[in-house]
């Protein structure tokens, strides 16, 4: 106990002499106080529901036959593997990530080396670039969805009409094509997000360094690959696995644009429609472990990226 | 670069001229670019202005009569509860956020506990777990307590939604309070509660306000808690655009007005936030 208070006293700079003076309370629960409301708000509301899905995954359990609950075994898990919506889900799920965090990281970095340089109207162009994430995300797939995918009036059509004639191929895209439509939509609101993070990346950038390599005569290109890459390879890993995390949750866009028509559906909207629709809960939460499962191999690498940034951030 | 842009023609070094023409390349492009990714809304502003006749044209019409049709039958159909709904919600869960986490933060950087670095991934790790996840126990506990279609419910899952964030959020800003000026006050006799309040909170404001604003947009926009959690009564912002997902005639321009009045208070905020957007995306870390 002492040399633990001991380490506190030098990390914060100095002993807390008003606080140990005051209670009969002990320092370690002293400290602990603040903390606890908001860290049993967020065990109590986060895992326990948890924990719930985990249950009931090993459950019979349709709230249309209420009379048949009871415990299943692995059989519900059975069910999610051999069927193949989903096993399509998850498959759709893998794709529609994959496509949309490369499409971003790509279009991202490139728009944020183009602001990383100064000139007129840079911020006006900033502004622009994000304004697509500022909407809401329903509001967003509506967007797109009625306004430019609408095979009658909508604004795609509409420009194949006014460049190639009256006779222009009027395709319809939500339709014939689903996924490539979910994976434009989404990247459309997702790249400044990614711009943003490595925008951040390249303004940290020591650019008394850079300009050293410069007057040594190092070329654009050279210090892009040798200096700015590097330097950025924590914003990239960063970008892109917060950017998988968010998207593989993807369910406003999938539910609007497409309603996982035509094995467009990926696994939180398999979930939602097995749970909501078709309330075989038993089936439905096995879903979600396999989707929590999936999700936690990134989670694992993500956390691991953060932890580095954050370290390298308090040192 | 901006000066160096204007002068090009009078210098006369060929090594300058190439370096401005690739220079205006670049621009023009960044233009280009940020065009493209504006048109979408652009257009969405545009078409909500316009009749409904006038809306749903093909070849698209770049100048139509201006026209507040959409908005007048957006906001003749009574959006008002939903979007008080919203707001309720948004602004109680991010209320409620702040009062959490700002202990909380204080607890794992200015005075850690001892194991501060495990808490704070714990929190990141919530974060990761899909809500559809989670999605069935919070239903059934919600009709078995009763507060199925209540937005207090809703409230009080968003603030477990967004505490994480916030916690990371102002953890990195409290961690920039100079240890000196807390000591101080706390031999002058301050507790917890006075210098939470009267010494930290007004030295981090920016970043409260930074952490509240993004608290508030993730709030604003989540749809699938509040479409499994809310029907009639309770219904948010999000829940009553789902309306318009299957097509109803005529009804484009009503669509985008829609799509356009509930995110204003998103743009809104995220403008407000600019600058600290990406920290609180990035859980505070990227600074």
């Amino acid at each position: 106990m002492s040399t633990e208070v001991a380490e506190d006293a030098v990390r914060t700079g100095a002993p807390p002499p008003a606080e140990r003076r005051q209670s009969g309370m002990s320092e370690k629960w002293r400290r602990r106080l603040p903390l606890l409301p908001a860290l049993i708000f967020v065990i109590v509301l986060t895992q326990l529901p948890f924990l719930g899905t985990l249950i009931v995954s090993f459950m019979d359990w349709n709230s249309y036959y209420p009379d048949d609950r009871g415990f299943a075994g692995f059989s519900n898990y059975a069910r999610v593997f051999t069927d193949v919506n989903a096993r399509s889900a998850v498959l759709v799920t893998v794709m529609l990530t994959v496509s949309v965090v490369v499409i971003c990281l790509v279009l991202g970095l490139l728009i944020a080396l183009l602001l990383d340089r100064k000139f007129p109207g840079r911020g006006v162009v900033r502004t622009m670039m994000i304004t697509p994430f500022l909407l809401v995300p329903i509001a967003a797939a509506l967007l797109w969805k009625h306004a430019l995918y609408n095979p009658e009036y909508g604004l795609l059509n509409g420009l194949l009409t006014v460049f190639l004639g009256d006779d222009a191929p009027q395709p319809d895209w939500v339709g014939s094509m689903p996924l490539p439509a979910l994976i434009a939509a989404i990247s459309w609101q997702w790249t400044p997000f990614m711009m943003l993070i490595l925008l951040a990346g390249l303004q940290s950038r020591p650019m008394d360094v850079v300009e050293a390599a410069r007057i040594d005569g190092a070329s654009s290109w050279q210090i892009f690959i040798h200096m700015t890459l590097p330097h950025l390879r924590p914003y990239i890993e960063l970008s892109v696995l917060l950017g998988t995390i968010y998207v593989v949750q993807n369910f406003d866009h999938v539910f609007t644009i497409t309603a996982g028509a035509t094995g467009s559906a990926n696994l939180p909207y398999f979930v939602y429609q097995t749970f909501y629709t078709a309330q075989d809960y038993g089936r439905a939460s096995a879903a979600g472990v396999v989707t929590v499962a999936g999700t936690l191999v990134v989670a694992m690498l993500a956390l691991r990226t953060v932890f580095t940034v954050f370290q390298e951030e308090s040192r | 670069m901006t000066i160096a842009l204007k002068p090009s023609s009078r210098r006369r070094a060929p090594f300058r001229d190439k370096a401005d023409r690739q220079g205006l390349g670049l621009t023009v492009l960044a233009w280009a670019i940020g065009l493209f990714f504006f048109i979408p809304f652009l257009w969405m502003v545009l078409v909500s202005f316009r009749s409904e006749t006038d809306a749903a044209t093909n070849p698209p019409q770049l100048f139509a009569p201006f026209s507040v049709e959409g908005y007048r039958n957006f906001f003749g159909a009574d959006p008002w509860g939903p979007l008080l709904n919203s707001a309720t919600a948004s602004v109680l869960s991010t209320a409620l956020v702040i009062a959490l986490a700002f202990p909380a933060a204080y607890a794992l950087s200015i005075r850690p506990v001892k194991k501060w670095q495990d808490v704070l991934f714990f929190m990141l790790s919530t974060k990761m777990l899909p809500i559809v996840a989670a999605i069935l126990p919070i239903y059934l506990f919600a009709q078995f307590s009763g507060l199925l279609d209540n937005i207090l419910l809703l409230t009080i899952f968003y603030t477990s939604m967004n505490l994480p964030i916030a916690i990371w959020m102002l953890r990195s800003f409290l961690a920039e309070v100079p240890v000196e000026m807390i000591e101080a006050a706390q031999i002058d006799g301050a507790n917890l509660r006075t210098t939470l309040r009267q010494v930290i909170a007004p030295v981090v404001m920016p970043g409260i306000a930074a952490a509240a604003l993004i608290c508030f947009i993730f709030s604003w926009n989540e749809l699938l808690l509040a479409r499994v959690l809310t029907s009639t009564v309770a219904q948010t912002a999000p829940v009553y655009l789902t309306g318009f997902v299957t097509s109803q005639g005529l009804f484009l321009a009503q669509v985008c007005a829609a799509s356009l009045v509930v995110s204003i208070p998103v743009l809104t905020a995220g403008f407000a936030a600019q600058d600290k957007l990406v920290q609180g995306l990035s859980m505070g870390a990227v600074k």
